[in-house]
């Protein structure tokens, strides 16, 4: 970790500095026929800084970064796993990075190839068949999706549905994309197993249901056992279900949702298809649906025709939700995963992911609580005991102080339905003594919260900021360099 | 197994310490009828050696620009520093999650605020976001805010707009009670006139527009703050190298696509869209937005801000639903921008606009004249010949000799035909322009050629 202040590079700038020239410019030429009013007075105020600064200031905040390369990153519902470094060796070939969007179909058969052979795969990994690679996040799918579910129920006659049903555990991407789509939700509890309680369900079930949003593995990190029963209560009342994938990790290569009564879902292949986060992206959301619901998915898709694969728009598509084709770049890198592992790997992600989680459930269930502990999928919730609230330690004393001995914390506050909820998701690739070292400093903090220890206030004390003043950003915006 | 670190002995010591006999054991919740009997019907696995071989082997189906490139709509060829492709391959950068806990992730999170800072100058705005997924989803956001905004429903769109951001911002808005209306194009720009009144909720115009013309966004932006609407101008940022930024032209919002801020072609994607506004509207911008606060020691720290607008608190009452957008994408944007600094922008849109004004004399000379001469262009000209048929032929030679290029708009535009746009960049050498103006006098004036 990076500890000194790095300056804002407007503060580095200096007049006069140059790095990146291009030859044969001539302003007066480049803007003699053009008229005042459309030309700038001088040029953008950037700032001025040579090549050797610029590599020393980007580097230095580099090192002010956790990252999975360098500390474990058990963060619930994000999957952050090891992302593999051929992987950026393939994206980096010119021969993908070097082609235009609008280049003839015959130019680019190589991309199309493997953007149809990734979503042939990714519909056979799902059970279901119609796939569109477009989606840019995995909030982008579900909108895509809600927008395909608009389009069948108006075919069908049944604009009236308006009603989403949403768990109380889902993600909150899930009620903002209903929004957007212009439906109305439904919140439906859970029950005291932490699974959705089909009871309140089938309250809310009638000619208004458009659909179902559910996440499974829930948020919880439990399998929604009823799930058959759900999409079968859900289908009779005249709506579909839509499964929310980020947490498809757990179940890859063990069940298929189209097997269990999904219509559609996303996937976030920046999660369970191991392409880099990147701080908050690209990523990308591919949904799957099944066949039914195939003709309104969004423009283009690839089919194979008799010349080789060409770009087609579906029969009664959506239309576009996104420019061009979609994060092609991460759609490379998660072709390369799913071939490197195989039929066989992809189903040993799900059988570590959940050994992992479970291995962490059962060593620190005796120091924390874990208000469902039995056996989970890839993630579990834990929060603090009586005892630690009663010592006026929170979570987010947890999450400093984990962050103080080089973890990044787990998801921390969410899910909603457990109070001061910790999320913990080891991922597939970690190794036992990972785990245990992990374990081991959940059990430290335990006892330093129990405790009711002051300097868990204080964490982390060995960053390059303590905490942040979060309010004061919002009382007093400075959220550009100019503004100020 | 590829990237799965544990042996079989430390599974067996784990299984034992979960208290289950086998793996299987771990998924009894899972309703047996609905449990895979067998494997997937995927390939089988490959050795990292194999898979490169196979990933070659694919790749090699494509045939990549090789250098001469006059493909523009909303994609252009540009270069960019290796200093980008170094500093945002760092893992640190590329394997870090959102910056939700501030105290580790201040790399990241300075890098945000610096791209923000950046590209509210470029727009000449005084507040950005964090990034978009791209620029024709940018716009579409822009649309929804302007809506929520002004609690208006009608978002007129010029037809000059790119063609996939106006479908975009459809399909954005056909689910909801909204009105979208095209602007006509009179002689290659947009002529808003009549359309814009009180019901307006945005006017929305890309600068410069999908034919290459420079729109009078001035007039736009005038139009809608009349009626109280919000304008919307879609920007091709290195145009504002030379070109006056839409906010200081007094544009509410302006977003764009990021790809021409060094970041690849990629076949269209990741880039990233940006979205800048200004200060008042803070409030309804969607995405994430990172600020400067204090840390407990006094100390300057920076944080994600404003996230009550966001879907993770405020669920279905969210600005948006935008959470993961494009942060690696736009720290390239970052650091070229910073790498080229106002000289080596400004030197980037000079010398695109030097070699568009050369090719549209050396085209002259072949014969094929401007669509609208009337008009002003950046780096992109539309042209016009007799017909379709010569568009695809001159598009045929020009692949023959391995130039892409020629844009056909009647792919997009019913009353277009014998149209097409050929763009420039930096990249675009004058031997290059040759080579053009050689196969276009081949393909429209043989006799002579």
């Amino acid at each position: 970790m990076y500890l000194a202040p790095v300056q804002l590079l407007f503060e580095e700038s200096r007049p006069g500095r140059r790095n990146w020239q291009t030859p044969g410019a001539d302003r007066g030429v480049a803007t003699a026929d053009l008229p005042a009013h459309m030309v700038r007075e001088k040029a953008p105020a950037l700032p001025e800084l040579g090549e050797l600064d610029l590599i020393r200031h980007f580097t230095r905040l580099s090192q002010k970064n956790y990252a999975i390369s360098t500390n474990f990153y058990p963060l619930g519902s994000c999957t952050m796993k090891y992302n593999p470094v051929v992987n950026e060796r393939i994206a980096a070939d010119p021969q993908w990075y070097n082609l235009h969007p609008y280049q003839d179909d015959d130019t680019v058969q190589g991309a199309l190839e493997l953007m149809h052979n990734l979503a042939a795969d990714l519909g056979e990994a799902t059970g279901l068949p119609g796939v569109t690679l477009h989606p840019a996040a995995g909030a982008h799918g579900e909108l895509t999706a809600l927008m395909v579910l608009r389009a069948w129920l108006d075919d069908q006659g049944q604009n009236q549905r308006r009603k989403i049903l949403i768990p109380d555990s889902a993600h909150g991407t899930n009620p903002a994309s209903c929004t957007l789509a212009g439906f109305d939700v439904v919140t439906v509890k859970s029950n005291d197993r932490g699974l959705c309680a089909v009871s309140d369900l089938v309250e809310h079930l009638g000619d208004d249901t458009a659909g179902m949003m559910i996440t499974n593995p829930s948020t919880l990190g439990l399998f929604e056992e009823d799930v058959v029963k759900i999409c079968g209560l859900v289908h009779e009342a005249g709506g579909k279900v839509y499964m929310d994938g980020a947490n498809f990790n757990a179940i890859m290569g063990i069940t298929r949702p189209g097997d269990f009564g999904i219509d559609m879902m996303h996937l976030n292949l920046h999660k369970t298809f191991s392409t880099p986060h990147g701080g908050g992206g690209p990523g990308s959301g591919p949904i799957c649906v099944t066949e039914e619901l195939t003709k309104y998915l969004p423009t283009p898709s690839v089919i194979q025709g008799e010349n080789g694969f060409e770009l087609s728009t579906p029969e009664s598509s959506i239309g576009r939700v996104r420019g061009f084709h979609g994060n092609f770049l991460v759609l490379v890198r998660a072709y390369a995963y799913m071939k490197r592992l195989g039929a066989e790997g992809i189903k040993r992600v799900a059988e570590n992911a959940v050994l992992n989680a479970n291995y962490i459930r059962v060593k620190v269930s005796d120091h924390w609580r874990v208000p469902f502990d039995r056996i989970c999928m890839h993630e579990f919730v834990a929060r603090p005991t009586k005892e630690m609230r009663e010592a006026g330690i929170h979570t987010i004393d947890i999450a400093k102080r984990l962050i103080e001995l080089g973890y990044h914390p787990p998801t921390v506050y969410f899910p909603l339905v457990v109070a001061e909820a910790i999320m913990i998701e080891p991922t597939e690739t970690e190794s036992k003594e990972t785990l245990d070292a992990f374990i081991e400093a959940l059990i430290q903090v335990a006892k330093e919260a129990a405790a009711g220890e002051d300097f868990l206030h204080q964490a982390p004390r060995n960053m390059p900021v303590s905490r942040v003043d979060e309010a004061k950003a919002v009382k007093d915006p400075q959220l550009c360099f100019r503004c100020q | 197994m590829p990237y799965i670190q544990n042996s079989d002995a430390d599974r067996s010591e784990m299984l034992a310490a979960v208290g289950v006999k086998s793996i299987a054991d771990l998924f009894t919740s899972i309703p047996e009828e609905v449990r895979l009997n067998e494997s997937l019907n995927l390939s089988a696995g490959l050795s990292e050696d194999q898979l490169m071989r196979h990933m070659q082997e694919l790749s090699s189906g494509n045939q990549a620009s090789a250098g001469v490139n006059f493909l523009g709509g909303g994609i252009y060829d540009h270069s960019w520093p290796t200093t980008v492709d170094h500093l945002m391959s760092r893992s640190e950068f590329l394997t870090a999650y959102t910056p939700y806990q501030p105290e580790c992730s201040q790399g990241t999170l300075q890098a945000i605020y610096e791209f923000q800072s950046m590209i509210a100058e470029l727009c000449g705005c005084e507040i950005a976001n964090a990034s978009m997924y791209d620029g024709a989803s940018a716009a579409a956001e822009a649309a929804m805010m302007a809506m929520s905004q002004t609690r208006r429903k009608k978002v007129i769109v010029s037809a000059a707009m790119h063609p996939e951001t106006r479908e975009t911002i459809h399909t954005y808005l056909k689910h909801i009670d909204a009105e979208m209306v095209e602007a006509p194009i009179v002689d290659g720009v947009t002529d808003f006139s009549g359309l814009i009144d009180d019901k307006t909720a945005a006017v929305m115009v890309q600068q410069p527009n999908f034919f290459g013309n420079i729109e009078d966004i001035a007039a736009v932006a005038e139009a809608a703050k009349e009626v109280k609407a919000l304008s919307v101008a879609s920007l091709y940022p290195v145009a504002t190298g030379i070109l006056a930024s839409p906010g200081k032209q007094g544009i509410d919002i302006v977003v764009g696509d990021g790809q021409s801020l060094g970041v690849p072609m990629a076949f269209g994607g990741p880039s990233f869209g940006f979205f800048a506004a200004q200060q008042k509207s803070v409030r309804k911008l969607p995405g994430r937005l990172v600020g400067i606060s204090n840390d407990t020691e006094g100390r300057r720290a920076f944080t994600l801000t404003f996230q009550t607008r966001e879907q993770h608190i405020r669920r279905e009452k969210a600005t948006s639903n935008i959470c993961t957008n494009n942060a690696l994408i736009a720290l390239r944007g970052c650091i070229h921008m910073a790498a080229l600094g106002p000289q080596g922008l400004e030197e980037v849109a000079c010398v695109s606009r030097q070699r568009a004004l050369e090719m549209v004399e050396l085209l002259d000379l072949a014969g094929i004249r401007r669509a609208f001469p009337d008009q002003h262009f950046f780096n992109e000209v539309c042209f016009q010949v007799d017909n379709d048929e010569m568009v695809a032929l001159f598009k045929q030679n020009l692949r023959a000799q391995g130039v892409q290029g020629v844009l056909a708009m009647s792919a997009w535009y019913d009353d277009m035909d014998g149209c097409f746009t050929l763009a420039c960049t930096e990249r675009t050498m004058p031997e290059d322009l040759i080579a053009l103006s050689t196969i276009a006098r081949q393909t429209f004036i043989p006799e002579v050629a």
